[in-house]
């Protein structure tokens, strides 16, 4: 049994020791707002943070966070987040949407770092999570926008 | 084109519209006059289903008590933002208060009729019907508004969710309360309602936030892969290396017994042979399901493509282009062997594509339950009506006894269209005799797409003594998904020698007027052997467009002419160019006009630095009969020594006649064009072995956020007929770009990706 944090809760998994992090985030604890894509930590969809860092749950043995805080977008509760999921809606980004968990948690991870990232912050950081459907000029939109809303 | 995009809503030949009350609502929809069967008759069955509360025939909308009127759209949400596009044309004919819509997506029951999410078409092909569906209920409600306030019907107006007349007014909730509405319109009275003029629209062309943005923007969207069933088993496919013609030999799971979570593994049989050599690993959850299908050893008896490789199929395709008798004639105008006979110049090119994929973020899955015998299908779709006979025959059950339910897709752009994904896991569920649960990992996602097929066209072109184009030759040969999938869509060619693939050839009959054209479409037989050819988004204008407008700007270079003047010369919409109403209304003008409008823009023939250069291409969209007119000018950079291309700018200019919801209009554009980019740069795979080499984002690489370039779209003002939208706006980048490099370089792209 494997003991950990999720959305501040306290969380247990009886999942192998290997078993990657995604898995048992959606299908043992039932939180499907996070997303299987690429499973090889290359499309991001699968983004969560772990102690704060956002950390590609598909590739993430489950062991690994044992006695670890995990946050999911179901319980993304910053600041930071909580103004990046206003300007998601503000700015109309999500297409199919499929990506934007992944998406929501890098740029939290982002914000938390760098309050006001440039450009090429925002291009550094983001540009291992994949959007499909090539909403990007949304997302740097609206990554602006939290920053400035936000951080103000 | 022979292709109409009205001609797969199906066969409904008489429709009339509905109203009843149902206990506390008041429903509206379309009732199917069935032969044999009388108008009158359906009348009743609504009556009569009204009053039991279940709802036989189709129901578009229905207003409850409180007035919240409950939208259903019987097309797929993958991003476009369909639903809300199509509930506010239906809301702004029915004068309804757009916070109190809520819009649900349907499963694939016979009565929403024939099911497809496709061809940039969902506007297009039901604005009339939905906009005729809003205007008969709001004529119902005035009536019946009129009627409660004493007034005359006349000197009502229906706004907002309320009916006022002379300063009083009378909301649809109170009546909807009164629950004695039942009227009927015919298909002709229907026709004849009065629709609102443009002007008095108050939803359609007006900013909009889109209904499915928020779940989207907190993780609680709920995607196919996201159902769950009690009970059910989870499957991972073991794929064979052959899409066709493969057989087992042997399946060994020794190694796979001591995986804890480990059930079995099935060897498929599909009686729709559209699986062929497929097994199945079953486990208690997806974890133990990967690690034992990496376990079990499968011995296939390959396929006879196993060892077609991507460079076989253009060969092939070069071969094919290059021979005249080849292919079915789509464009025959003037005569096309005289012109090049009689010609002063002549010029040739040969343009390819790379085998490209749909890479939908949300891997292929399924989930089916049989219940009480029928057989129920969790899985986004784009097609129901061409997957359900399939499923009919691999499973030997009726098409009626199969219900496929509907969720958010994590991306179609045509893979969806097909949902082939569906049958493994009804065939196991079948012969488990619980719930599957089937998901695909990324290399076995794309192992099993429908790409988009390799591509080769032919062009030859002609010019008099005076430097003058006199004609056009063009074959365009690939892999042709409608005749592996739907070939009943397949017209016939004008010169009697079969049918052709209009998903394969479109934007080969463009809208320059060329005295001599000719354009033959030429199936690849060895792709269509090798694997099963898809619906890319953007489709065949997306490849064909590459080739044809690249080469157009090879001829205006040939003559030392402004590539937009020499477009614009054959952009005057003579003839077969005029257009018509109500779909292409002042024909290849109005191309003409988007060009003008992005040369303005973009600043055209400005003085650039040392190896930059702008290029230009214009498109037509998806077909003739839905023309959206697109004007694309690329700026880009090549570095002189490592001849990297760096996109600066892309302008585009769009008329699609009246847009109605601009934000998801401008937000399909935003991503078409990166989808341009990304096709004309950066994404291509190929064959090797008979199976796709790039199957995972190590070696596929669609465009990321670092090479994003500036962008800016402008859609031209217009009250015209709404046409397609989420494919155009790919289809001009990609040889803008091509031409851009040209102009900064003088390197000519020919194949894409490009790679210099």
């Amino acid at each position: 049994m494997i003991e950990f944090e999720l959305n501040g809760e306290s969380v247990t998994s009886a999942s192998e020791p290997g078993t990657p992090l995604l898995w048992v985030i959606r299908d043992e604890l039932k939180l499907k707002g996070t997303k299987f894509g690429c499973g090889i930590a290359m499309c991001g969809a699968c983004t969560v943070h772990i102690d704060g860092e956002a950390t590609r749950s598909c590739i993430t043995p489950v062991s690994t966070v044992a006695g670890r805080g995990v946050t999911t977008i179901e319980g993304l509760a910053t600041d930071a987040g909580k103004a990046l999921q206003q300007a998601w809606v503000d700015e109309q980004v999500p297409q199919c949407g499929y990506c934007q968990s992944g998406q929501i948690m890098q740029a939290a991870s982002l914000l938390e770092s760098n309050a006001n990232p440039s450009d090429a912050d925002i291009s550094t950081a983001m540009n291992g999570n994949l959007c499909r459907c090539m909403a990007y000029t949304r997302i740097r939109k609206a990554i602006r926008a939290a920053a400035s809303g936000g951080g103000a | 084109m022979a292709m109409r995009a009205d001609n797969v809503q199906g066969a409904i030949s008489r429709r009339s519209f509905l109203a009843a009350s149902a206990g506390t609502s008041l429903i509206m929809g379309l009732g199917v006059v069935l032969p044999g069967c009388s108008r009158e008759e359906v009348a009743t069955d609504l009556a009569d289903a009204a009053a039991s509360r279940s709802f036989a025939p189709t129901v578009w909308f229905e207003i409850n008590s409180d007035g919240g009127v409950l939208i259903n759209i019987a097309k797929a949400e993958m991003g476009q933002h369909v639903g809300t596009a199509l509930a506010r044309v239906i809301a702004d004919e029915l004068g309804a208060d757009w916070d109190a819509v809520d819009i649900k997506h349907v499963d694939s029951d016979p009565k929403w009729g024939y099911m497809v999410t496709g061809g940039s078409w969902s506007v297009f092909t039901t604005f009339k019907m939905l906009s005729q569906a809003g205007a008969a209920g709001r004529t119902i409600l005035r009536d019946a508004g009129a009627a409660l306030l004493g007034a005359d019907p006349a000197d009502c107006s229906v706004e907002a969710g309320s009916v006022t007349a002379n300063g009083e007014g009378v909301t649809f909730a109170q009546i909807v309360r009164r629950g004695d509405i039942s009227r009927t319109f015919s298909e002709e009275e229907l026709g004849a309602l009065p629709l609102k003029p443009a002007a008095e629209r108050r939803l359609i062309g007006k900013p909009a936030q889109a209904r499915d943005v928020p779940a989207k923007s907190t993780g609680q969207a709920v995607y196919g892969i996201d159902v769950e069933l009690p009970g059910m088993v989870f499957a991972h496919p073991l794929i064979p290396p052959t899409r066709y013609g493969s057989a087992i030999k042997s399946i060994d799971d020794t190694a796979a017994r001591d995986i804890p979570g480990y059930q079995q593994t099935l060897a498929l049989t599909d009686p729709s042979e559209t699986l062929q050599g497929w097994a199945v690993v079953v486990a208690d959850d997806f974890p133990s399901a990967m690690k034992a299908a990496a376990a079990v050893t499968v011995e296939w008896e390959p396929g006879p493509t196993a060892n077609v490789n991507e460079a076989d199929i253009v060969a092939e395709g070069a071969k094919l282009a290059a021979d005249k008798r080849s292919g079915v004639l789509v464009v025959d105008d003037g005569d096309v062997a005289a012109a090049y006979r009689d010609a002063a110049t002549t010029h040739s090119a040969t343009y390819t594509t790379s085998t490209a994929l749909h890479f939908t973020l949300e891997p292929a899955n399924a989930l089916v339950e049989f219940v009480d015998g029928k057989c129920h299908i969790h899985s986004g779709n784009q097609w129901q009506s061409l997957i359900l006979p399939v499923l009919a025959k691999a499973l030997g059950m009726e098409e009626t006894d199969i219900v496929i339910h509907q969720y958010y897709l994590g991306g179609g752009f045509g893979r969806r269209l097909f949902g082939d994904p569906m049958i493994p896991a009804a065939l196991a569920a079948k012969e488990l005799g619980k719930p599957v649960k089937l998901v695909f990992q990324r290399d076995d996602d794309s192992r099993f797409d429908c790409c988009r097929s390799a591509s080769v066209q032919q062009f030859d072109a002609s010019f008099d003594v005076g430097g003058q184009l006199t004609g056009i030759e063009h074959a365009a040969a690939a892999g042709w998904p409608t005749l592996a999938m739907a070939p009943g869509f397949m017209p016939d060619g004008v010169d009697g020698n079969g049918k052709y693939d209009p998903f394969s050839i479109s934007g080969g009959d463009h809208w320059y007027t060329l005295a001599n054209h000719r354009v033959r479409a030429i199936n690849n037989d060895l792709a269509q052997r090798t694997f099963l050819p898809g619906w890319l988004r953007a489709v065949g204008p997306g490849w064909v467009g590459w080739g044809v407008e690249s080469f157009m700007d090879e001829l205006a270079n040939m003559v030392d002419a402004d590539p937009i003047e020499f477009r614009l010369a054959m952009l005057d919409g003579a003839g077969k160019n005029a257009g018509k109403a109500p779909e292409s209304v002042g024909g290849a003008t109005r191309l003409a006009a988007v060009l003008e409008d992005v040369r303005d823009r973009s600043g055209w023939g400005r003085e650039l630095p040392e190896g930059e250069g702008m290029g230009v291409a214009v498109c037509h969209g998806q077909e003739r009969t839905m023309p959206t007119w697109v004007a694309c000018v690329a700026h880009v950079a090549v570095d002189a020594e490592s001849k990297a291309v760096e996109v600066r700018k892309i302008w585009q200019s769009i008329d699609c006649g009246t847009v109605v919801h601009p934000d998801g209009a401008m937000a399909q554009a935003e991503g078409a064009t990166l989808w341009g980019v990304s096709l004309a740069l950066h994404e291509g795979t190929e064959f090797r072995n008979g199976q796709v080499a790039g199957r995972n984002l190590n070696r596929y690489t669609p465009l990321r956020m670092a090479d994003v370039p500036e962008i800016d779209i402008r859609f031209m003002e217009s009250t015209e007929f709404p046409t397609g939208l989420g494919e155009p706006p790919i289809i001009a980048v990609q040889p803008a770009i091509g031409n851009a490099i040209y102009a900064a370089s003088g390197i000519r792209a020919r194949d894409l990706p490009i790679r210099l």
